[in-house]
């Protein structure tokens, strides 16, 4: 277990106050400036070093993003935007690192913007969290106080920073579509190339993280990659929050180190699975957007990146959902797909019609209502959504539904033949549109 | 995607003028983009102005906001119908969103719907004394205390039907119950004692400096592995950029495997001589009458089983009956002779 002096976001419950004070007191703004004296290239360097991995879904290396960017300006301005539209089913986390330790997240843009020559950042909050927007305006109201960041600040860097919010759009988490939305146009991800970093928001470069992402950046600078890089696993290295929900006896956020097991993660901080671990069925290791994983499978697995795509899974945003055998598995999936189904923004066509599509065959499958040979079709039409769409929401749809047929077909199967052993007389029930 | 339409002409009102409150907010929003970007926040302003008009967007209001901005009419409607907070149609005075995306079912939303639509309605009705409306959304991001409710601003996490009831009550009465978890916790720590962020070291202050000490003696060793770990991971995202991607084991699954044809390769039984007698019994299949019960069937061409050969218009047969290939080409025209025979 991650011993308590190697967690970064030591305030994750809010059980002490969100106050710049207090950040002060627990290490957040501690030597900044003699952070950004070491230079733009350190950084990135540093971040590089440490092995830091996207916390956003796709786990791409951080610092490498970073220097993406141009290193000198074409007369362009350019963007920082910090993603904290946080709509993942499972995932509650960035909201904790929003209303109880926002000054990580403030100083870690500055850094961020220092490291990539940004001297305004955003910060895209989803609509729904109107407590976090306000606590995130406070601490960033402090810090202009404090002229900890601002036009003239006492790091000598000209640095603003805005909190901007949405307004309940799932699709909006895409890098992309963010900038259109930050923009003022419906939430709708671009085709990339042009990538951000070359040509973003206002169609100037602009590198788009994850809250988590830039949160941990300055307390890795303080204590170093090779501190970040001690953590976890080869390839998976530092800690992670973990949002556990579901079928736990106390769901729960929790910093952890990438690689612990599932079984240790649920022991130790969740009081185990509701009725004994023996009762685990299946578990969503990474956000409702990748494929379950059966208990068998999990069980014994280390939580990190690789190990779960090995599993044909992957760690995603690491919001655990646990399912105990009383779940309906195919109805969980089901009211997944209705998720996906909901949120397409409607711009390409295979997610547009194949989500709607999926989600009814899915409805009737989880009555029985169906035959076993739609399976194997339904199977192949997830394929042709998968890949042939501008953004990943149209992959994010079909994986879900591919770990059920996958891990589940029997169960499947065995409604069918339920159904079918069984003569039916009452009219058939159609799912609300 | 969901179809979402103005409210119908009756209920729209007939004019609509920003307040000052709205104006100011306006500016404080557009001040935080650059010159001539105004149309950012154009999400800010929609969201405020339909606060003003107690919870929903008439059109008017979506036309004021449009023209304050210096934005086309088209492109602020095409916002306000396409991100799911802004309420089209008039919403009760305490306007209640349940998750009921899996997570949250898993803990018992269904739970709080059905109590919901016990007591209020279906969704986006409006109770009579216009204090209640609900409606199911998607994931609110509070998943680690579901099941959980949005009332208009406020979270109200860890219900219980008894309890959402309860709040309710509280509302209607002109109260102001507790936000957030009703349960006994502060925010998303585990219930009860907790085994991580103990440390008092933590908050006295002793983090602060304690980390400079590495710049004066850096190990040269830990350095030269954490470099080494970088470099990995560099060259992983050249190769393979999208790590998180599941992408093994298609090659298994891809063939629609259930066929006939792929069972008896396999090895399997075939279906039992009783079982088909079964599946022919007049009263039970599909296939038209006339067919014969005792010829086998060849098993379907394709490896997609689930092509079906599109029904002739001009002869009117359906499927089961046209001919797929030759051989029961041969047995159709037989079954034909028979039936015409007797």
């Amino acid at each position: 277990m991650l011993h308590d002096r190697d967690r970064i976001f030591t305030n994750l419950y809010g059980l002490h106050s969100p106050g710049l004070e207090a950040a002060r007191r627990r290490g957040a703004w501690d030597g900044t400036k003699f952070l950004l004296e070491k230079g733009r290239d350190w950084i990135i360097d540093e971040m590089k070093k440490s092995g830091l991995r996207g916390r956003g879904g796709a786990g791409f290396p951080t610092g490498l993003k970073w220097s993406f960017m141009p290193k000198a300006s074409d007369g362009r301005p350019h963007y920082l935007v910090v993603n904290a539209d946080e709509s993942e089913p499972g995932t509650a986390k960035d909201r904790e690192i929003m209303r109880h330790d926002p000054h990580l997240l403030v100083e870690g843009c500055l850094l961020a913007s220092f490291a990539m020559g940004a001297h305004a950042a955003y910060v895209y909050i989803r609509g729904e969290y109107i407590a976090e927007r306000d606590a995130l305006q406070r601490a960033v109201d402090e810090a202009y106080e404090a002229r900890l960041i601002g036009k003239d600040n006492i790091h000598g860097y000209p640095f603003d920073l805005y909190v901007h919010h949405g307004a309940g759009a799932y699709i909006c988490g895409e890098e992309t579509a963010l900038i259109e939305s930050l923009e003022g146009k419906k939430g709708m991800p671009r085709l990339k190339p042009p990538f951000p970093a070359n040509m973003g928001l206002y169609g100037c470069p602009t590198t788009v993280n994850n809250v988590e992402s830039i949160a941990v950046a300055g307390t890795i600078l303080r204590r170093g990659a090779a501190w970040f890089a001690g953590l976890g696993r080869p390839n998976n290295t530092g800690s992670k929050l973990f949002s556990i929900s579901g079928h736990v006896n106390r769901p729960c956020n929790v910093e952890e180190e990438l690689g612990i097991t599932f079984r240790e993660l649920v022991e130790k901080h969740c009081g185990g699975v509701r009725g004994g671990f023996d009762n685990l069925l299946a578990v969503i290791p990474g956000g409702s957007s990748v494929p379950l994983v059966p208990a068998h499978e999990i069980a014994d697995a280390h939580m990190d990146f690789d190990t779960l795509r090995n599993l044909k899974s992957g760690l995603g945003t690491a919001a655990v959902i646990v399912m105990d055998k009383s779940t309906d598995v195919v109805r969980a999936i089901t009211r997944l797909a209705y998720f996906y189904k909901h949120e397409s923004c409607g711009q390409c066509t295979p997610c547009r019609e194949g989500t709607g599509w999926m989600w009814r065959v899915l409805s009737r499958m989880s009555e029985g209502r169906a035959q076993r040979r739609e399976i194997d079709m339904l199977l192949d039409v997830s394929y042709q959504i998968e890949g042939h769409t501008i953004c990943a929401l149209g992959d994010a749809a079909a994986w879900p539904v591919q770990g059920l047929i996958r891990h589940f077909r029997h169960e499947i199967e065995k409604r069918i033949d339920d159904y079918a052993a069984n003569p039916h007389s009452e009219p058939v029930r159609v799912a609300a549109e | 995607m969901a179809v979402r339409r103005l409210a119908a002409d009756e209920i729209q009102p007939k004019s609509f003028t920003l307040s000052a409150d709205a104006e100011a907010w306006a500016q404080e929003q557009i001040a935080k983009y650059p010159e001539g970007r105004q149309a950012s926040a154009v999400v800010p302003l929609l969201w405020k102005v339909q606060g003003d008009c107690g919870g929903w967007l008439p059109q008017k209001a979506i036309e004021a906001v449009a023209e304050r901005l210096g934005m086309p009419y088209i492109r602020v409607l095409e916002v306000a119908t396409f991100y799911t907070m802004f309420n089209l149609e008039p919403v009760g005075r305490h306007f209640i969103q349940c998750c009921g995306t899996t997570p949250c079912a898993l803990r018992g939303a269904n739970d709080l719907m059905d109590m919901l639509r016990g007591r209020v309605g279906e969704q986006r009705h409006v109770t009579a004394d216009g204090n209640f409306s609900w409606l199911e959304v998607e994931c609110l991001g509070a998943c680690t205390n579901a099941p959980m409710v949005q009332i208009n601003n406020d979270y109200y996490e860890d219900l219980t039907p008894e309890i959402l009831s309860r709040i309710m009550d509280e509302l209607a009465a002109g109260g102001t119950p507790k936000r957030g978890p009703q349960q006994g916790r502060n925010a998303s720590e585990p219930l009860g004692e907790s085994v991580t962020l103990v440390e008092p070291s933590l908050y006295d202050g002793s983090m602060i400096g304690a980390w400079r000490k590495r710049f004066e003696e850096t190990a040269p060793a830990a350095e030269a592995n954490a470099k080494a770990e970088g470099e990995r991971a560099t060259q992983q995202a050249a190769t393979n950029p999208k790590p998180a991607k599941p992408d093994a084991g298609r090659v298994v699954e891809r063939p629609v495997g259930d066929t006939p044809a792929v069972r008896a390769a396999a090895g399997e039984k075939p279906v039992s001589t009783g079982k088909q007698a079964a599946a022919a019994e007049p009263s039970r299949t599909t296939v038209a009458e006339g067919k014969p019960a005792s010829e086998t069937v060849a098993p379907p061409r394709s490896r997609k089983s689930y092509v079906n050969t599109p029904v002739k218009p001009e002869d009117g047969r359906t499927v089961a009956d046209a001919p797929a290939s030759p051989d029961s080409a041969s047995v159709q025209t037989s079954g034909t002779e028979k039936t015409s025979g007797s």
